[in-house]
């Protein structure tokens, strides 16, 4: 990781200094380390300021719709992903929402992205740095230095990563040789709800959902949620709400935005990332992938260019929705 | 506030005994809205509509609410009542409580209740509801057919009798198409081409017809009553004004290697040659590939054989562009290609051949001049073993589904004219099942069989090889006497499949017209619109919708012609106001709606927008409404809900939900 | 009204269906339905759609919000849209949201799709009365409603 940090740095300054770009989105540090904000630069000296480390989780693709939007004439932006987020910016192609000519990606290698609440729940507190080892983490904190196993820290999406290919990229800068990661299965979970019954099903997500406070950062974080108005802030749509007025709303309110990213989600995992209450918001998202998949066939969002999200095609043959019924379960 | 007026319709009896009209009325009365409401025993009556139009003038009504039978039965009626009297007439909506509650309930208090809900809803729906005008759009007066076989020109001609023009793009270059290569036809046994060169000659000579051989469509823009199409003009390297068809540059010329397509290649022609005798236009072609000219710089023995001052070698290919207010989609079919099935040794052994080079080899200009004669040694035959059902109704990913349709018929033709013509030759038939349907069909499989004593058997071939002495064994199962046969024979024609021509794909994604999942044209109705295409102006003639013979393809390009003419008949189009539109200031443009619609009605334009402190330009969609049926699969694509339907928007089914709910 | 041992008045429930149908397939099915005096229950409130591939899932959701104890969504056969494709979609389309719905545990008998031609009153009604029965035996919606009650 510190060597693929030293070398998109050189490779940024190359780029900026010929002109191929004129701005650079990345990561900045925010008041703690952890808290890694995304940022754009445009000198060399605020590439300086610029990170890339274990903290840098966050998925930078939905950024570049507003950096299109407002790049001066002739610019160009230059960004950093890694290579599960250039399955977003695949799927932003696909709905051209970001015009592909007006950017420069790099595909920074990844080993492995670190949650800063499972660092905190191993008792792991006031850390100043993180530096990846292979299999572990080497932890800098005020009250010295500790370390943590690679597999007991990683976030959610990591667990189940996509794989180490970008599919998308002007240049790859990934020197570093692979680590072994045990792939888990990213449906693990949702299948564990499935096979309760409703009433537990159901109080499962009562629990859940009944946190949300409607703080809207799933649905800002989410790259795929990138609507110019979203329906519930639109008057006019019949679900506009702020909050949760009645209680019915939470439910309804994940429910849409589920089905609106079901088959364009890429699974990045970010709406859970960002949840302050801590709702597996992903499960939704994975549920609709897992069916997907399972009547329809495998599909991947963003995995290409081009291609045909499930919700807006068909086949002759399809499963009938009473599937849901004859399928069973509790 | 719109100012409903709400009338409830007693139906005599059929509503009035079950539902309490008077009861409705009160009930509906205070709903937001409503000034005025009203029952009465037949509001479609002359008297009824009268009452309403009172009303409205009365009243200053802005929206009518009718409680009556089914919208599907009278919506109409009350429509043009409303606009009689000055009301936009997709400001009423219907509340069917006759067929959905007066009819299928008992009990009238149970069916009062349910009828003031329905109003409710169509009241709530009516508040919301907005006038709404047809468009209109002019239609060009000339039509397209794309395809020069028997069902484009019947097509064509048919367009161009009823006085309208019509121009024909035929890729090849002559008129004409499959039917051309034909010997002769069931089950009339009359000679094709005795039929279709009139037809040819008809279309060549018509004032209203301009051919185009040797030409494909390259592009196509508009929608229905004005498309504009790019034609290509492929070089042909010789001059069709000049050409005037003597073919002594196809007797000198020295190449000799082209295959000739029209005898399926089954033997050789020039570089430059005319496809068959009574070719429309009779002009030649020179084969870039094979010319000695292009190939090497020299020869250009034709350019000096010919008189005319025909032979252009620097001829370049061409694009014209031409309006159209109707497309007929009539690109016909291919054989399916049988090297897949090896099993029958088509690709190793030349007297293992296709029905159509059967033709071919049967016609009198045909490669052995009529006489049936095996390929590999010119040889009389003394056995011929018909295999049916090669690639059609077989559900390996080699085979079609489908059943071809013509090719029982075909088999009983040929089997029947060389038993006719050589009775010393043995036919044997291998079948799945025979299938006759068509008037004078079956009698005519019958002839075969008992008068002409062609040998059907019931069971598939496995497997063809060859014999030392050169001939063929074929390998089969006699499902009726449940036993494997091994029978000796000198020729083997296979009755390929016949699947969709290659182009169709490329020509359907120009027109947006729907494909099936073996590349058939996708009817607007399988029953009901069958030779209209879903994308509104385009229209299906012939194979490229279905397997068919010759007189259902003539039918059905008759059927499309009329269907043509009856729309440039038009001066102009009103458009169904009932269509979709984006809200531009949500729509993110991302494509998702153009993915579901039907009808190819959605594109997206980049526009400019004013935001604070400056324009930004994005990308938006943008709906033609000549082309939307309004359907609103687009709607529900829409992620951003900026896609909304007129007539039934998202807020006015959002309030009858609600309505209903309370 | 059923008067129980306490002499109680016990409200008879009356389960509030809404019933998506299609203008071309369904619409007309529920209307031959009438036509033939073939009878369901009264519960059943129906909405018009263009094609069953305008139902928008806001919608069905919206009823359940305001407390439809069942929603039922009809279209034309596959095959026989009149939009030609856009029953295909609603298809996917509700698959999902009712997976999705079932997932959340919310019981998976409370929708339901059926496709109803035209010519199919018959069909219409028996789907109508089978639903409605079956809504009856589930009892009154309060899942959907209050999934925010806190134990």
């Amino acid at each position: 990781m510190q060597k693929i940090t030293g070398l998109a740095k050189k490779r940024i300054l190359e780029l900026l200094a010929d002109g191929t770009v004129t701005k650079v989105l990345g990561w900045v540090p925010g008041d703690f380390c952890y808290d890694v904000t995304p940022a754009y630069f445009e000198t060399a000296e605020e590439v300086e300021g610029m990170i890339y480390d274990s903290f840098c989780g966050a998925n930078l693709s939905k950024y570049l719709i507003n950096g299109c939007k407002t790049l001066e004439e002739g610019g160009k932006i230059l960004v950093l992903l890694k290579p599960c987020d250039t399955y977003s910016f695949n799927q932003l192609l696909n709905e051209h929402r970001i015009d592909r000519d007006k950017i420069y990606v790099i595909g920074v290698g990844c080993k492995g992205m670190a949650d800063i609440e499972k660092i905190k729940a191993q008792g792991v507190k006031g850390v100043t740095k993180i530096i990846d080892n292979g299999d572990t983490f080497e932890i800098k904190t005020i009250y010295g230095d500790k370390t943590v196993a690679k597999k007991d820290v990683l976030l959610e999406k990591c667990l189940s990563c996509k794989g180490k290919e970008h599919k998308a990229f002007d240049e790859v800068i990934d020197p570093e040789p692979e680590t072994e990661q045990e792939i888990k299965d990213r449906f693990e979970k949702v299948k564990e709800v499935e096979a309760m019954t409703a009433e537990e099903r159901y109080n499962f997500w009562s629990g859940e959902l009944s946190k949300c406070i409607r703080c809207n950062a799933c649905r800002n974080i989410c790259p795929a949620c990138s609507c110019m108005k979203c329906v519930f802030d639109n008057p006019r749509s019949g679900v506009a709400s702020k909050a949760n007025t009645d209680t019915f709303e939470e439910k309804m309110f994940h429910i849409i935005r589920a089905f609106h990213v079901a088959g364009r989600c890429t699974d990045c995992g970010e709406c859970s990332r960002v949840c302050p209450q801590g709702i597996p918001l992903h499960l939704l998202n994975r549920k609709f992938i897992k069916d997907i998949n399972e009547f329809y066939g495998d599909y991947q969002a963003g995995e290409e260019e081009g291609q045909r999200a499930p919700l807006v095609n068909f086949d002759f043959e399809d499963v009938e929705p009473s599937i849901v019924e004859e399928k069973g379960g509790n | 506030m719109q100012r409903i007026g709400v009338f409830v319709c007693w139906c005599g009896s059929n509503i009035a005994a079950t539902v309490d009209v008077a009861k409705v009325v009160e009930a509906v009365r205070n709903e937001p809205g409503v000034c005025y409401a009203q029952d009465y025993q037949y509001m479609c009556s002359e008297a009824g509509q009268g009452l309403i139009k009172t009303a409205i003038k009365e009243h200053g009504l802005t929206g009518i609410v009718v409680c009556s039978c089914s919208p599907r039965m009278h919506e109409a009626t009350f429509r043009k009542t409303a606009e009689a009297a000055g009301v936009n007439p997709y400001m009423v909506e219907i509340a069917n409580i006759r067929e959905h509650c007066s009819w299928i309930h008992k009990d009238k208090d149970e069916a009062t209740e349910k009828a003031i809900i329905l109003a409710r809803a169509a009241i709530a729906k009516v508040n919301l509801n907005a006038p709404l005008q047809p468009g209109e759009s002019a239609v060009v007066k000339r039509a397209l057919v794309i395809g020069g076989g028997i069902a484009g020109l019947q097509s064509a001609i048919d367009i161009a009798d009823a006085g309208y023009k019509v121009d024909i793009v035929e890729k090849s270059p002559t008129i004409g198409g499959k039917m051309a290569q034909l010997d002769k036809t069931f089950p009339t046994l009359d000679c094709a081409a005795c039929i279709l060169t009139p037809k040819m000659v008809e279309a060549a000579q018509h004032p209203n017809i301009t051919l185009y051989t040797y030409s494909e469509v390259a592009e196509v823009k508009g929608f229905v009553g004005n498309f504009t199409v790019k034609i290509k003009k492929k070089a042909r390297f010789v001059d069709e004004t000049k050409c005037t068809g003597c073919a002594v540059c196809t007797e000198k010329c020295p190449s000799r290697k082209g295959l000739n397509e029209f005898n399926c290649g089954l033997n050789k022609r020039g570089a430059v040659y005319i496809p068959f005798a009574q070719a429309v236009p009779n002009v030649a072609v020179i084969d870039q590939t094979q010319c000695l000219h292009f190939k090497t710089g020299k020869c250009g023995i034709c350019e000096k054989n010919c008189s005319a001052g025909a032979i252009k070698f620097d001829q370049q290919d061409e694009y014209l562009e031409e309006k159209y207010g109707a497309i007929v989609v009539a690109t016909g079919f291919q054989i399916t290609d049988v090297t897949k099935f090896d099993e029958f040794q088509y690709t190793k052994h030349p007297d293992v051949i296709t029905s159509l080079e059967l033709e071919r080899i049967m016609n009198a200009a045909g490669p052995t001049k009529g006489t049936l004669l095996r390929m590999s040694n010119m040889e009389h035959p003394k056995d011929i073993v018909f295999i049916q059902c090669v690639g059609s109704r077989d559900n390996t990913a080699r085979g079609k589904t489908y059943c071809s349709k013509i090719c029982c018929m075909y088999t009983a033709k040929h089997a029947m004219l060389i038993r006719e013509k050589y009775p010393d030759v043995n036919v044997h038939v291998f079948y799945i099942d025979v299938r006759t349907p068509g008037k004078n069909f079956d009698e005519f499989y019958r002839r075969a069989v008992e008068q002409y004593n062609v040998d059907y058997i019931k069971g598939m071939v496995g497997k063809v090889w060859e014999n030392a002495d050169g001939r063929l064994t074929v390998q089969a199962s006699d499902l009726i006497s449940n036993e494997q046969i091994l029978l000796d024979t000198d020729m083997v024609v296979l009755a390929a499949a016949v699947e969709p021509s290659d182009g169709v794909k490329n020509i359907a994604t120009m027109l947006t017209a729907s494909i099936d999942t073996n590349n058939f044209l996708t009817e607007a109705h399988p029953k009901l619109r069958p030779v209209e295409s879903p994308t509104a102006g385009v229209f299906l003639s012939g194979v490229c919708q279905g397997p068919k013979d010759i007189p259902e393809t003539v039918s059905q390009a008759g059927a499309a012609a009329i269907k043509v003419v009856g729309l440039l008949a038009k001066d102009k189009l009103v458009t169904n106001p009932c269509t979709a539109g984006p809200d531009e200031m949500m729509c993110n443009g991302c494509s998702t709606c153009a993915n579901v619609c039907p009808y190819g009605a959605i594109d997206y334009v980049d526009k400019e927008f004013r935001i604070p402190g400056g324009v930004e330009v994005r990308r938006v969609a943008r709906v033609n409404g000549a082309l939307c049926q309004g359907c609103g699969a687009c709607t529900v694509a829409c992620p951003s809900g900026a896609m909304d339907l007129k007539g039934f928007s998202n807020r006015q089914i959002m309030a009858e939900v609600d309505a209903i709910c309370k | 009204m059923q008067v129980n041992e306490n002499n109680e008045v016990k409200k008879e429930f009356k389960p509030l269906i809404v019933a998506f149908c299609c203008n071309w397939c369904s619409y007309a099915g529920a209307d031959l339905a009438g036509t033939s005096r073939l009878s369901y229950p009264a519960d059943v409130k129906i909405i018009r759609v263009p094609c069953s591939c305008r139902v928008n899932p806001m919608f069905i959701l919206k009823a359940f919000e305001k407390g439809a104890d069942g929603v039922i969504m009809c279209g034309c056969h596959p095959g026989d849209c009149h939009y030609s494709t856009g029953n295909y979609y609603a298809r996917r389309r509700m698959t999902l949201l009712f997976s999705m719905l079932d997932f959340l545990g919310v019981d998976r008998a409370r929708t339901r799709v059926e496709w109803v031609s035209a010519a199919e009153g018959q069909k219409f009604a028996l789907v109508m009365n089978d639903f409605a029965k079956k809504i009856h035996e589930l009892g009154e919606n309060v899942k959907l409603g209050d999934l925010r009650c806190k134990k």
